[in-house]
């Protein structure tokens, strides 16, 4: 089998990342927007690492571990809101929350 | 030492300004007295009449030929060649103007604490009175046109502030509003006469003016006789404005709304007669252009005789010298016309000393008969103010021409330069002539009316009286005074001005009666002094002999005394008056109603552009200027409520325009170079 | 890039397979297990990159504390909401966010194809990691050394989170007590 090149590598981000931003886009339980953000930030590790095996440069791989203790708060903060926001409405539906409009 | 001759009523302008706006003004309109801000403005004038004074005694030492004092106060603009001091410089025309200007100021000012004792505001009124004689003075000594314009803005400004003085009253806000509006026009023309002047010859400093035209007549090289009647002529637009001549009279009689000491001042002694003063200072201008000397003699002229015409059937005693002043300033523009400036700048002196004494009499008269104007209301008065009628006397006296007055030497001046002169004319001496009967005629009845005869109002009882009587106010002074005070109170108090209004008036006499001697016949003093400014009197024309000086000079006399005697004999029976006013009741009414100027004025001027004006603000100015306005406003709430739909609230929404933009930004990165 | 391409697909296939369930499972526990299984998949592909330390954090940190929190808030709030498999958003809304998303991939794919990552020689080769103790050695190393800064502020933001997601979450005090 042949090589695999980096842009097939930084392709399958591409993929994923969409895929999350999609989910994003198209679901209405907010549990499930939030799984998506942790897919599209998932792509966005992997181009660092690719990135980093490429250029031999280990600032990528630093990023990444940056990247996902940022991660891991924002899910501890986004599930705290998740439960506030349930609490108050009842509901974890984003079309109930459109008081953006406001 | 010339800059303290301005600066002194700048000073108390200062002082009374800041004073009135925020010691005075601020407390409400709490009487503050018009004592302390009164004797501020006094003594600031009459610090400037003494530094004139020493000016002038320090020109009488100078040699004739070069009898001046400059001085340079700073640079006031620099364009490229264009190159502006303020400057002022003092020769033998214009000292005579600060002597009058700070002379007579200062006792008008005088009188004018006695006469607004019982104004709200004197503070104010003494300021603008003070700014006033500076600006004056200002346009008297300043050395260029620039300066001089200077002056003559300032003078304007005052005079519509002191017009409208009592604003409250919208007749006369009206009134300053009109003598601004009339004195623009004239503005214009000095305006575009400067300009010209600047163009044709690079300079706007007189002196340098002089120098190109070197002596009486002559043009400067490659300057054409048409650019010198054009510069001349528009120059006399501003002086017509100023001066109120025909056809821009018509604000002087009105500005008889301000108080009578401002009247006395601005719209008799000083500001008026600038015209003459800008005409005698450029006469190397005039003499060089024929046409243009027509022009401000046939002005003069004129104007002289058809205001008196006007004087004869006002019954309002301001209005009555107000006319005889534009009368009078005909005579004086007559005589520059014809190339006497030096007895056109003699009137003016003359003028100034019996005009003031006539409209400061006339304010001691208003003054003690409580605001009341008209003259057929009055009479009598002749025992009730021994001091203003034996004033007034003398002042009538001197304008009608009564021989060994002032006002005789200088009209007669006048009258026989307009016949001898190369420029003059039969005619012009014979209108002029006719005009001093009319004077002599109206001013007489004015006279008569006022203190002759019995008291055509009703006399209250009173033993004695004060000087100052409790609820009588100039605040509340009705300016145009149909008999308001007589119908208002049950009978007038009259009473006799308190000194400090008589003393003017009597000093002002004195001078009307000795003023004319610095002009006596074949001996002019003032004749000999003005010469190196203003070029000597032109010899008689051939065929001019002394003889018929004398006998136009008895002609003149006689003609006074006509005048004053029919006059007097007229106005002692009233009832014949009444007859003869109806016999001729079409001309009684022409005259009465000032020749209907004001309303053709009106008709064809003000009504036009009134109407052209509403056109532009209806057709123009709310039809398509506010309708693309008022669309702009349309289209961005339209735009709003439309673009309002894609705001959902939705956030993802939102992040799909967000993927939408940067597809956009991603495509353009990509695809946009090429 | 010299990595088996074998285990490549393998883990790349189980990733895009895994995610779409993700996106498109309508229960959210499912969601929930789909994702892990995406996250070992990546876990695989970092460490076909020689990214070991990286590899692991990705399985002790989302696979092991994310993941566990995110089935724990299910479990927490499923307990009494029957509607809580919420479906799709609006079809308007699927399709176009479908298409974008398909558009903009188009681009990113085109993109990085036509472009060339060449090794601009970075000194930390394989050899040299190697050489020096292995991927984890050098990292941490690093990661007290040039990467300090960062690192002691990623604690003061982890703290942060913790205060604020303790703070959001707590439930109300009512009547003033504790």
């Amino acid at each position: 089998m042949h090589q695999i090149e980096p842009w097939v590598v930084l392709s399958f981000c591409s993929i994923i990342f969409f895929i999350g931003f999609t989910g994003v886009l198209i679901r209405r339980n907010i549990l499930v927007i939030l799984m998506s953000i942790e897919l599209m930030l998932n792509a966005v590790n992997l181009t660092f690492v690719t990135f980093s095996k490429q250029l031999n440069h280990l600032g990528g791989q630093m990023s990444v571990f940056f990247i996902i203790t940022v991660a891991a708060a924002e899910s501890a903060v986004g599930l705290g809101l998740v439960i506030a926001m349930f609490r108050t409405l009842r509901s974890v539906d984003t079309d109930e929350i459109q008081i953006l409009r406001e | 030492m010339l800059f303290w001759i301005p600066l002194f009523p700048l000073i108390g302008f200062l002082i009374n300004g800041i004073w009135y706006a925020f010691g005075q003004a601020p407390a409400g309109r709490k009487k503050a007295g018009a004592g302390l801000p009164g004797a501020i403005a006094t003594g600031a004038i009459f610090a400037s009449f003494v530094v004139s004074l020493m000016i002038f005694i320090q020109l009488l030492g100078q040699d004739p030929e070069h009898r001046a004092v400059e001085q340079i106060l700073f640079n006031w603009m620099s364009v490229g060649k264009f190159h502006v001091d303020v400057a002022f410089r003092i020769d033998a025309l214009n000292t005579l103007f600060t002597l009058v200007i700070t002379g007579v100021g200062t006792l008008i000012h005088l009188y004018s604490i006695g006469y607004m004792g019982h104004d709200e505001t004197p503070g104010k009124f003494f300021a603008y009175l003070n700014l006033f004689c500076f600006a004056m003075l200002m346009l008297v000594m300043g050395s260029s046109l620039p300066v001089l314009f200077l002056g003559w803005e300032g003078v304007g400004l005052c005079s519509y502030l002191l017009i409208g003085y009592w604003y409250t009253d919208i007749e006369k806000a009206k009134a300053g509003k009109k003598a601004f509006v009339v004195n623009r026009i004239g503005d214009f023309g000095f305006l575009l006469g400067m300009f010209l002047i600047y163009s044709t010859f690079g300079t706007l400093d007189f002196e340098s003016l002089r120098h190109l035209f070197g002596h009486a007549g002559s043009l400067p090289e490659g300057v054409s006789p048409q650019v010198i009647t054009a510069i001349s002529l528009f120059l006399f637009v501003g002086c017509m404005g100023k001066s109120a001549q025909i056809p821009l009279y018509v604000w002087l009689p009105d500005a008889m709304a301000g108080p009578t000491p401002v009247s006395a001042l601005i719209h008799a002694a000083t500001m008026v007669t600038s015209g003459i003063y800008l005409v005698s200072r450029l006469n190397f201008f005039y003499t060089g252009s024929p046409t243009a000397m027509s022009v401000v003699a046939a002005v003069g002229a004129f104007t002289a005789f058809f205001a008196a015409t006007i004087a004869i059937t006002q019954r309002d005693i301001k209005k009555v010298l107000a006319y005889s002043t534009v009368s009078q300033l005909g005579y004086m523009f007559l005589g520059c016309g014809v190339g006497a400036f030096s007895a056109g700048v003699f009137h003016v002196i003359t003028h100034a000393f019996f005009k003031a004494l006539l409209f400061l009499g006339a304010g001691s008269v208003i003054h003690g008969m409580h605001e009341e104007q008209d003259i057929w209301k009055m009479g009598g008065l002749k025992s009730k103010m021994p001091r203003t009628y034996w004033t007034f006397a003398v002042g009538t006296a001197a304008i009608c021409g009564v021989p060994l007055l002032s006002g005789f030497f200088s009209k007669d001046e006048i009258l026989w330069k307009a016949f001898s002169s190369p420029s003059g004319s039969p005619w012009l001496w014979f209108l002029a002539a006719i005009t001093a009967v009319m004077t002599a005629f109206y001013m007489t009845r004015l006279f008569s009316l006022t203190f002759l005869g019995a008291p055509r109002f009703e006399v209250a009882e009173h033993a004695g009286h004060s000087h100052d009587h409790p609820g009588h106010d100039h605040g509340h002074d009705h300016g145009h005074g149909h008999g308001h005070g007589a119908k208002k109170v049950k009978g007038i108090a009259v009473h006799e001005s308190p000194l400090l209004m008589t003393l003017p008036l009597m000093i002002l006499a004195v001078l009307s009666i000795v003023g004319g001697y610095v002009g006596w016949p074949h001996a002019s003093w003032i004749e000999h002094w003005l010469e190196p400014v203003v070029g000597g009197g032109h010899e008689a024309a051939s065929g001019v002999s002394e003889s018929l000086e004398w006998i136009l000079m008895g002609v003149s006399v006689l003609g006074a005394l006509i005048g004053i005697l029919t006059s007097f004999r007229v106005y002692r029976n009233l009832s014949l008056v009444e007859a003869m006013t109806r016999n001729v009741q079409w001309l009684h009414k022409i005259l009465e109603n000032k020749w209907y100027i004001d309303e053709i004025y009106e008709a064809v001027f003000v009504r036009p552009i009134q109407v052209f004006s509403q056109l532009l603000w209806k057709g123009f100015d709310v039809a398509v200027i506010d309708r693309i306005v008022v669309g702009f406003g349309r289209v961005s709430q339209w735009t709003g409520e439309t673009v309002r739909v894609i705001q959902t609230g939705s956030l993802q929404v939102y992040a799909l325009m967000l993927l939408a933009g940067l597809i956009g930004t991603a495509g353009f990165l990509i695809y946009g170079w090429h | 890039m010299d990595i088996s391409p074998f285990f490549f697909y393998l883990f790349a296939g189980l990733a895009i397979a895994c995610s779409t369930m993700v996106i498109l499972k309508k229960n959210p526990v499912t969601s929930a297990f789909s994702l892990v299984l995406v996250f070992f998949a990546f876990a695989g592909i970092y460490a076909l990159l020689d990214a070991h330390l990286i590899a692991a954090l990705q399985v002790f940190v989302y696979t092991g504390a994310i993941m566990v929190l995110f089935v724990f808030v299910i479990m927490l709030l499923n307990a009494d909401v029957p509607s809580f498999d919420l479906g799709r958003s609006h079809f308007l809304m699927r399709v176009s966010a479908g298409f974008s998303a398909l558009v903009l991939l188009g681009i990113f794919v085109w993109a990085f194809k036509e472009s060339s990552f060449h090794s601009i020689g970075g000194e930390f080769t394989l050899e040299k990691i190697e050489a020096a103790g292995g991927n984890t050695q050098v990292i941490s190393e690093l990661m007290f050394s040039e990467y300090i800064l960062p690192f002691e502020l990623t604690s003061i933001l982890l703290l942060a989170a913790i205060v604020g997601a303790v703070a959001i979450a707590k439930r109300k005090l009512v009547g003033g007590r504790v």
